[in-house]
């Protein structure tokens, strides 16, 4: 193959061949080879108060260079600024008091690990031991313990944010439903952890990270004040792998404060390595939350308008991008669906438990899990079959591009195509015949559906919803937006092809896409093609949003890819004309070379001009750059700030998701069995349907986890009880399912191959379509799912509560409002 | 801290001899002592399986093992798995079926499925899964994983006839 035809190809991966055999490259494997290496104090409390430091024993041992304690970090480096107007005073380490169990207190720096390890036992912090809380609702108590004192609540963030007319729409209702929910705190846990090694350069005064960081993004800016350096003096070096991330490693930039201080203060090169212990205590995790829904609705079932009351547990402090939590899926807060009332209470909410931030899927697990929930239960109170209730309000084929209510456009879709191919796949109307069946027979079968929006290329504009409109009034405020990726293409002269970006893929095979996506430019093989993917501050382009998080490559990066091809294209076109003699409308670029239109007269190959154009610079056209290269930065225009309402475009592509699932439950034991799992993905232009479907797989084993299995666990006294592998179950090879994969296009007009990203994928519907699932089939025991996860203890209880398997099957019961609940919802209209 | 020892192993075929104290980790000492980082950390606490090399033979924890008693053992690890330019039939279905994406866990993945195909040349699916079981991924769902240990098997078992 030489010209075309790259894109939609199942290419293996350029990158496999170094991981297999043990040569690849992460932040572990870069050799340093006079690193001293950090092992960090941490809190055994959940709340204490520091009262002093005595780290007399740590010096005095052999080997030990230094220790930097909290009293250092209070003096040498200032706060994190936090993405709202409390002020909160989040350092790199605990200063005043320690706020959850594993927050950093001191460092101490040593010749090897063993050592500082050693040397960190021998720290000693004097603590005063504070009473604790971790509920987000506890928490708003007026006798709660208060973990900022100069903030005055526990409260970090609250917005009441009103689209339409959401109390006519509950006036006019003719019927309303009311649920609690409640989401887990789930870590994606890498299986690589956080790994930092910092040198600092006092004559130059530059400080040099190398980080497994998917950054820079904002937070490089942050950490460079935090330290009080020019952003150009303080380099951060991204090595080629990572070992998964899953919006985790977003959150390591406090570990690039501490450690860059370390350095600073010790004057050697330092080294840290999280353990997986320290991951699990302190790392980060997507928010627990305790959430209120109403719905209201016509008795055909649409759907008139939606109240979302959710408290968002961020933790200890609120640590930048958070709020996120509650405001990234804002442009798609009504998901698929066409009603246009809405009203939103977010409360985040500073508990002692560890910090949160991205995790795959960013708080769209959290949302449809609860609105697929409503749907569902909007469906059994109308006595409507699920997919009759959701095809009613679809947003119709015809209707893109969609502007939804609170700000989003959806850029292209058929939903009602894709959740019909969903449906079929799954033989939906022969599932329900066998449940029916089963059901007869006495066994517990459920039919699970969830439909999602699957937004992409996040509008880093969005974080700006936690203030609100008059502070973003004032004219001191700069407002934000934006989402941009730059790519370089250039020939060498002896004419072979390196594309150069700066994103920091953990997995997700940018380096293949790339090669796919200039082989299909520029008419050659993906073997022709070296990429070079690293991000280095001092040498890539970049911008306040660049990085990997929020499915943004396959739609941002690849768009930054083909346009500096296509650039590069345009320019070898012009310089073939040149040497042809002929106007450049009579030739044109077609496998692999530019060739005379008319057939006629000589080629000229890549090699061909490359060979001339690096070589004897005369031969150029007049007027033309020296160079065969070209750089292109993409952005979108759709990512406008937050207006005065409220509305903001919060990502820049949005796929869709449509999904089925059967599940047998085991009344005895609580197990949950998957049957069947079809997925429909609609994520425009498919680059390489093999990575495609390794996200789909990778991501539903994620939504499973959080679905079935995950959950990070705290006693009330703030101790974390999940704190190893042995605790915090991560699903196996055992527990996968296989899944029915199929695709819908809708190409995005956004981007230049039409492609939108969808890396987060399944971690946004599992949660929703096992708990649609599960409770379909506990339907005849009146158990509904409302909180996650569903494991076969948590299950086994509430069967047990509904009178245990052995009851005779019965009509479920009407939903009461204020079932478990303990704070009743405000009263509909 | 004690006095530090000798200890003598080989490591694909190769007899390497280094000091160390005794309380260092196998899997720290192939990766600092030997430089052999293909062998990664993933939990120190026996359970992720990135760190799983075979010692005689047999797949096992380096995070829970200490050199000294690995004194006298050969190890292989996943650097001895290609030969020359050439990928291991294992690590050719690793790639052909995309049974990996960071490829942090791949190491421990394919040394596991290794010493899982050498048991049992001829797993189902259900053996496969339960095999590598002793090994998490977060990146691929294991799908490819098990695609991959399959199309290994069907390889691997008649090659050894020969």
């Amino acid at each position: 193959m030489t010209s075309e035809g790259w894109i939609g190809k199942p290419v293996t991966r350029v990158e496999d061949a170094r991981l297999l055999t043990g040569r690849g490259t992460y932040i572990d494997d870069l050799p340093m080879p006079h690193a001293h290496h950090a092992a960090i104090v941490r809190s055994p409390y959940a709340h204490a108060r520091i009262l002093g430091y005595d780290v007399r024993a740590a010096l005095a041992m052999p080997g030990v260079v230094g220790v930097v304690t909290g009293a250092d970090v209070a003096a040498k480096t200032k706060p994190f600024a936090v993405g709202v107007t409390s002020p909160v005073h989040y350092y790199c380490t605990a200063t005043d008091k320690a706020r959850f169990v594993g927050e950093p207190v001191a460092v101490v720096v040593a010749r090897d690990r063993y050592t500082a390890e050693d040397a960190a036992e021998l720290v000693q912090v004097d603590y005063e031991p504070l009473p604790a809380v971790v509920d987000p609702e506890r928490a708003l108590d007026a006798d709660a313990p208060v973990l900022h004192e100069k903030v005055g609540t526990n409260l970090a963030n609250h917005r009441r944010l009103v689209y339409g007319d959401p109390d006519r729409a509950f006036a006019e209702a003719e019927v309303v439903i009311r649920e609690r929910f409640r989401f887990p705190k789930i870590g994606s846990t890498p299986i690589e952890t956080y790994g930092i090694v910092a040198r600092w350069d006092p004559i130059d005064e530059v400080l040099t990270i190398w980080a497994n960081f998917m950054g820079p993004f904002i937070m490089h800016p942050l950490t460079a004040r935090v330290l009080g350096l020019p952003e150009n003096r303080m380099r951060l070096i991204v090595p080629q792998d990572i070992g998964g991330s899953f919006g985790i490693k977003t959150s390591m930039f406090p570990y690039i404060a501490l450690i860059g201080l370390t350095a600073m203060t010790t004057g050697v090169t330092v080294k840290w390595i999280e353990d997986r212990r320290e991951h699990l205590l302190a790392s980060s995790s997507g928010t627990d939350r305790v959430a209120y829904r109403e719905l209201a609705a016509k008795k055909d079932g649409t759907i008139l308008g939606m109240r979302f009351r959710w408290y968002d547990n961020v933790g200890g402090y609120i640590r930048s991008p958070e709020p996120g939590c509650s405001y990234r899926p804002l442009g798609n807060y009504v998901g698929p669906y066409r009603f246009q009332h809405l009203e939103v209470e977010a409360s985040t909410v500073m508990t002692n438990k560890s910090l949160t931030g991205p995790n795959r899927g960013y708080a769209c697990g959290h949302l449809y899990f609860e609105s697929e929930r409503m749907v569902d239960l909007l469906a059994e109170k109308l006595g409507m079959d699920p997919v009759a209730v959701r095809k009613k309000n679809l947003i119709a084929t015809d209707a893109f591009p969609y502007r939804t209510p609170t700000g989003g456009l959806y850029d292209s879709g058929d939903y009602a195509g894709a959740f019909d191919r969903a449906l079929e796949m799954a033989r939906y109307d022969e599932l329900r015949r066998e449940q029916a069946k089963a059901r007869a027979a006495g066994r517990y079968v459920g039919i699970g559906i969830a439909l999602a929006v699957d937004p992409s290329v996040s509008n880093m504009g969005y974080v700006a919803t936690a203030l609100d409109p008059q502070f973003r009034a004032k004219p001191e405020y700069l407002a934000k937006s934006g989402a941009m990726e730059a790519a370089t293409v250039k020939v060498d002269p002896l004419g072979r092809v390196t594309a150069i970006l700066g994103t920091t893929p953990q997995g997700q095979g940018h380096q293949t896409i790339v090669s796919q996506i200039v082989a299909h430019e520029l008419g050659l093989t993906p073997r022709d093609v070296t990429v070079v993917d690293e991000m280095d501050t001092f040498t890539r382009i970049w911008s306040i949003s660049s990085g990997t998080y929020s499915s943004r490559f396959g739609s941002v990066g690849t768009s930054a890819t083909a346009l500096a091809a296509r650039k590069l294209r345009t320019k070898l076109v012009e310089y073939g004309a040149h040497l042809m003699s002929l106007p450049v409308d009579e030739v044109e670029w077609r496998e692999g070379a530019v060739r005379a239109k008319s057939g006629k007269g000589a080629s000229y190959t890549i090699k061909d001009l490359a060979g001339r154009g690096h070589w004897n610079t005369e031969s150029l056209p007049e007027g033309i750059e020296a160079g065969l290269q070209a750089t292109a930065v993409f952005h979108f225009d759709v990512a406008k700030a937050v207006d005065e309402h409220d509305r903001v475009n919060s990502s820049n592509t949005y796929g869709f998701i449509a999904e089925v699932m059967a599940v047998e439950v085991d009344p005895r034991t609580g197990a949950v069995k998957i049957l069947r799992y079809v997925t429909v993905h609609d994520a425009g232009t498919i680059i390489n349907p093999l990575i495609v479907e390794g996200q789909i797989y990778g991501g539903a084993l994620h939504g499973l986890g959080g679905a079935l299995y995950e959950d990070m666990q705290y006693d009330a006294d703030g101790q974390c009880l999940t704190a190893t592998f042995m605790d915090y179950l991560v699903p196996t090879a055992c527990e996968a399912p296989t899944i029915d994969i199929a695709h819908v296009s809708s190409p995005s007009p956004l981007t230049t191959l039409g492609s939108k990203g969808l890396g987060e994928s399944g971690t946004m519907t599992v949660p929703a379509v096992v708990a649609n699932a599960v409770s379909d089939a506990l339907a005849p025991i009146g158990v509904r799912i409302n909180e996650l996860p569903i494991n076969p203890s948590a299950l086994w209880a509430r069967i047990h509560q509904a009178g245990g398997p052995d009851m005779a099957p019965r009509t479920p019961h009407s939903l009461g409002a204020s079932r478990e609940t303990r704070d009743a919802p405000r009263s509909a209209g | 801290m004690s006095e530090p020892v000798t200890v003598r192993l080989t490591v694909n075929g190769v007899a390497h001899e280094g000091r160390c104290e005794p309380r260092k980790l196998l899997v720290d000492f192939i990766r600092e002592d030997l430089g052999l980082t293909g062998t990664h950390v993933g939990c120190e606490h026996g359970i992720c399986g990135a760190c799983t090399v075979l010692i005689n033979g047999e797949a096992a924890r380096s995070c829970l093992m200490l050199a000294v008693q690995a004194n006298g053992a050969e190890i292989a690890t996943v650097e001895g798995l290609a030969t020359g330019g050439t990928l291991h039939p294992l690590q050719e279905a690793f790639r052909e079926h995309h049974g990996l994406q960071c490829g942090f866990c791949t190491p421990g993945m394919l040394m596991t499925a290794l010493d899982l195909l050498r048991v049992n040349p001829q797993p189902t699916e259900a053996e496969i899964r339960e095999g590598i079981s002793a090994v998490l991924c977060r990146c691929t769902g294991y799908h490819g994983i098990v695609k991959a240990v399959e199309a290994a098997a069907k390889v691997l078992v008649p090659a050894k006839r020969v």
